[in-house]
């Protein structure tokens, strides 16, 4: 087995609110939505209209410029609504789930047996190929290409996040055939990185045909695209594909069984939650009504599908994002601070030791969305070098995203970050700037000028 | 304490678009967020924030200078007492320097701040929380005989010249409270050099230069004149240390910096990377003239010396660390912060005009991070390329 890298740089954020490892069960989901806006860069075209009866792996839109990427329906029932938008623009396409799930049928293999073409449009056609995604750009893998690599991070460190050993446990014979379906894809290696200090599932650590690599440290240890940096750095013009463990389950279970099959557990976490745990749910699921027992009662809370870090506020009755396998609440946060700035700050959460919860390293904190400040001019420097554990200039590259320079965001290396590599330069930025945003757009701007 | 923000809130919709005074926005918002945090949140990318903004971060950087700033309270006041040769108690000389001093931190801060709030009202922008720091800083490096007319002079053109021009806070090339400096020292030389000015009303008999001024006599004495220089005035090291010497008022006290320095590092605040470098490139440009010693400067100064002398470790930890005006990356931060170490003692040895030269070697490498960074950023930008080649 290979060395262990260590990720030095980064920040462990600590919140209230981590899930036990216990299934709670919950009323299942009457509604079920597929958000177009879970895919940056997607153009969708519908291909059912209100009232249609769809099953699950029943296309629901597919995208405008490569029409063979179907999205699919998660559950059998009928399609209530498709919410729009500014300009039309889809928002939601909501289906009502049947009682009984009917599935389509597709044809079961084993991935080993089948030519890479029979893989690709096997995944095609269910939906599942929306969960391949693509470095550079961080959009959904182009079937056309051949990639040099395939990364999965078996770990995730962001804030709160669900343990990953716990999601797949019990379905290594799913998760070692859609690893075979992976390994048809590319012509490079299939890489599996796994936490040295945490990860201990089986499914994981005994995984063939994948290349293990270990990694340990603080966040972002566990994004894949710091894991592709350390491992085999993009290069202009090179193409690498990764997904997440979970979605690898989906495809195990379509050639396994031959449906689509994507219920998932998810985690749900923070500190306005009474009971932190996991429950069993579909993808797309409403959350209402996992929510509806476990919301403590006092505040304004802000949910949100994902971490605290590059997760969507969704409503209270809003639905699970389509890679999301954690749902967090906190509180909104939207109140004044009477001097605040000024406070000594035994409950805030800096990287910097200018407050004096810094005497506190383990404690856990119930963070809120207030930006504790307002938008300002770049003035303090090196903050984001601290958690950006790669050979990249952030605060260059940002700037060179702001004026639009293509060039200089090449050389600096656009090609390698996705908005959620810089998130932790957005949480410690003193002057409050929307890293992220900023990082996507230039991720828009260099797909719309390189093809 | 909500009755005020009772108060705040109802008197808000005048100052917003549309309201009666809708043109003090900025001035309205200044104050607001100063008592208040905002209520805003993020609507996109984390929803968590880290704690810090930058009054928080500035309001740091001024409790840093605070120790400097006492001592400079306390120095000002036994420097007079001692030129007159008066002894005096500890409470007399701390209020003579409070006398002395605060005044001036008035006059920079009504001046600075004045003209930001016009600044920011104008261009329709909030008010930066820049000049918290720079207002503190130009009062600490002026001589306590600075005329108040002349600081003022001074810090409207720091600010609007050394600032505004480019864009405000943020935005500026040079450190706005040097440029004060250094308009004061090029506008009104007679101010700022010489042994008059150093010491508050000091008696004539008493010489009242700085230990800079005397190291700049030793270029031209020879033999005896040159030891008696060294002995007489710029032997007592530990006075240097400390801080009981004549000098601009936060300058002189090398203990009180380095508390100064160790806030800063320890908040993570300030950059120890171009402190650090900055006291390695006096050292090595203080040794490099030990071992030349062509004059007595270069034979009698210990290279060590030149760092407690004059603004040198003032301009180290809070001049030269300024975020804005320095480089900008990891590495540039260390050439920048040595070639300021570096330039400022070859300047002050070497020129006797200048002999208070760490101003002027950090507005020049001021001038210079722009170019420092843009070597490293290519540096970066090299080694990425040359991973392909590897690679194919």
């Amino acid at each position: 087995m290979s060395e262990v890298k260590k990720i030095k740089k980064g920040l462990d954020i600590k919140l209230i609110g981590k899930a036990d490892k216990v299934l709670e069960k919950a009323d299942r989901s009457e509604t079920f939505a597929i958000k177009p806006t879970d895919f940056p860069g997607l153009t969708p075209k519908l291909k059912v209209k209100v009232d249609a009866e769809v099953k699950a792996g029943s296309a629901l839109f597919f995208d405008k410029y490569r029409p063979e990427i179907n999205f699919t329906s998660p559950v059998s029932g009928k399609v209530v609504a498709v919410n729009r938008g500014e300009r039309r623009k889809i928002l939601e396409v909501i289906i009502q789930a049947d009682n009984e799930l009917q599935y389509e049928e597709f044809k079961k293999a084993n991935p080993a047996d089948l030519s890479r073409e029979e893989v690709k449009e096997q995944l095609l056609k269910s939906g599942l190929w929306a969960f391949l995604r693509q470095r550079p750009y961080d959009v959904i893998a182009n079937p056309a290409d051949a990639p040099k690599a395939i990364h999965i991070s078996a770990f995730d460190s962001a804030p709160l996040a669900a343990d990953f050993d716990y999601l797949v446990e019990g379905e290594a014979e799913a998760f070692q055939m859609g690893l075979d379906a992976l390994t048809k894809l590319t012509d490079g290696k299939v890489h599996l990185n796994i936490n040295a200090q945490k990860t201990q599932s089986k499914v994981f650590t005994e995984a063939k045909n994948v290349v293990i690599n270990k990694f340990a440290g603080v966040h972002p240890a566990g994004n894949v695209g710091v894991q592709i940096h350390k491992l085999d750095p993009i290069n202009k013009g090179d193409v690498v594909w990764v997904i997440r463990p979970q979605e690898i389950l989906f495809m195990g279970r379509l050639f396994q069984k031959g449906i689509y099959d994507v219920s998932r557990k998810i985690a749900l976490t923070g500190s306005e939650v009474k009971k932190p745990s996991y429950y069993d749910t579909i993808l797309g699921a409403s959350v209402r009504n996992i929510l509806k027992a476990q919301l403590k009662d006092d505040d304004k809370i802000r949910v949100i599908s994902g971490n605290v870090l590059t997760g969507t506020q969704i409503p209270e009755d809003g639905f699970l994002g389509f890679y999301d396998s954690q749902i967090t609440v906190i509180p909104e946060g939207d109140e004044y601070e009477f001097l605040g700035w000024a406070l000594p700050g035994l409950k805030k959460f800096s990287m910097s030791k200018t407050f004096f919860s810094w005497l506190t390293p383990n404690k856990e904190y119930r963070l809120d969305a207030n930006l504790h400040g307002e938008h300002r001019a770049f003035v303090m420097t090196g903050e984001y070098d601290k958690v950006l554990p790669m050979d990249v200039l952030p605060q260059q590259l940002i700037k060179s995203i702001m004026v639009e320079d293509i060039d200089q965001m090449e050389q600096l290396g656009i090609y390698e970050v996705a908005p959620e590599d810089l998130a932790l330069c957005e949480f410690v930025c003193t002057s409050k700037i929307n890293v992220q945003d900023i990082v996507r757009q230039g991720i828009d701007l260099m797909i719309k000028e390189m093809s | 304490m909500k009755a005020l923000r009772k108060f705040l809130d109802k008197k808000k919709p005048l100052f917003q678009k549309g309201g009666k005074f809708a043109k003090l926005q900025s001035s309205f918002e200044a104050f607001e967020t100063f008592l208040y945090v905002p209520n805003t949140t993020s609507h996109t990318g984390t929803h968590i924030k880290d704690a810090i903004d930058l009054k928080r971060t500035m309001s740091v950087v001024v409790l840093a200078l605070i120790p400097a700033l006492l001592f400079g309270i306390y120095n000002t006041g036994y420097q007079h007492f001692l030129s007159l040769g008066q002894s005096a108690e500890f409470m007399d000389i701390c209020i003579y320097g409070l006398i002395k001093i605060l005044p001036i931190i008035v006059v920079s801060y009504v001046v600075g701040l004045g003209i930001e709030f016009a600044f920011a009202q104008m261009r329709g922008h909030q008010v930066n929380e820049g000049f918290l720091v720079s207002g503190m800083l130009i009062p600490l490096i002026m001589p306590v005989g600075a005329p108040l007319w002349m600081v003022a002079v001074s810090t409207a053109f720091a600010v609007v010249i050394g600032k505004e021009v480019f864009g405000g806070t943020g935005m500026n090339i040079w450190n706005p409270a040097l440029v004060a400096r250094a308009f004061f020292f090029f506008a009104y030389p007679s101010k700022m050099s010489g042994d008059v000015v150093w010491i508050a009303e000091k008696a004539d008999s008493f010489s009242g230069a700085t230990p800079l001024a005397h190291a700049a006599t030793l270029v031209d004495a020879t033999g005896n004149t040159a030891t008696s220089i060294y002995t007489d005035h710029l032997s007592n090291v530990w006075d240097m240390f400390v801080g009981l010497i004549p000098g601009s008022i936060g300058e002189t006290s090398t203990i009180a910096i380095l508390i100064g320095a160790i806030i800063l590092i320890a908040s993570g605040i300030g950059s120890w990377k171009i402190m650090a470098s900055v006291f390695v490139g006096g050292y090595t440009m203080g040794a490099i003239f030990n071992l030349v010693g062509a004059n007595a400067y270069m034979e009698l100064i210990p290279a060590w010396q030149h760092l407690i002398m004059g603004g040198f470790a003032f301009g180290a930890v809070f001049m030269a660390t300024d975020p804005v005006s320095a480089a900008q990356t990891a590495r540039g931060k260390i050439i920048y912060g040595f070639l300021i170490g570096f330039l400022a003692v070859l300047i002050r040895v070497l020129n006797a005009g200048f002999p208070e030269a760490m101003m002027l070697a950090i507005l020049l490498m001021n001038t210079f991070a722009p170019l420092i960074d843009h070597y490293v950023v290519q540096g970066n930008i090299k080694r990425r390329l040359k991973r392909v080649k590897v690679n194919a």
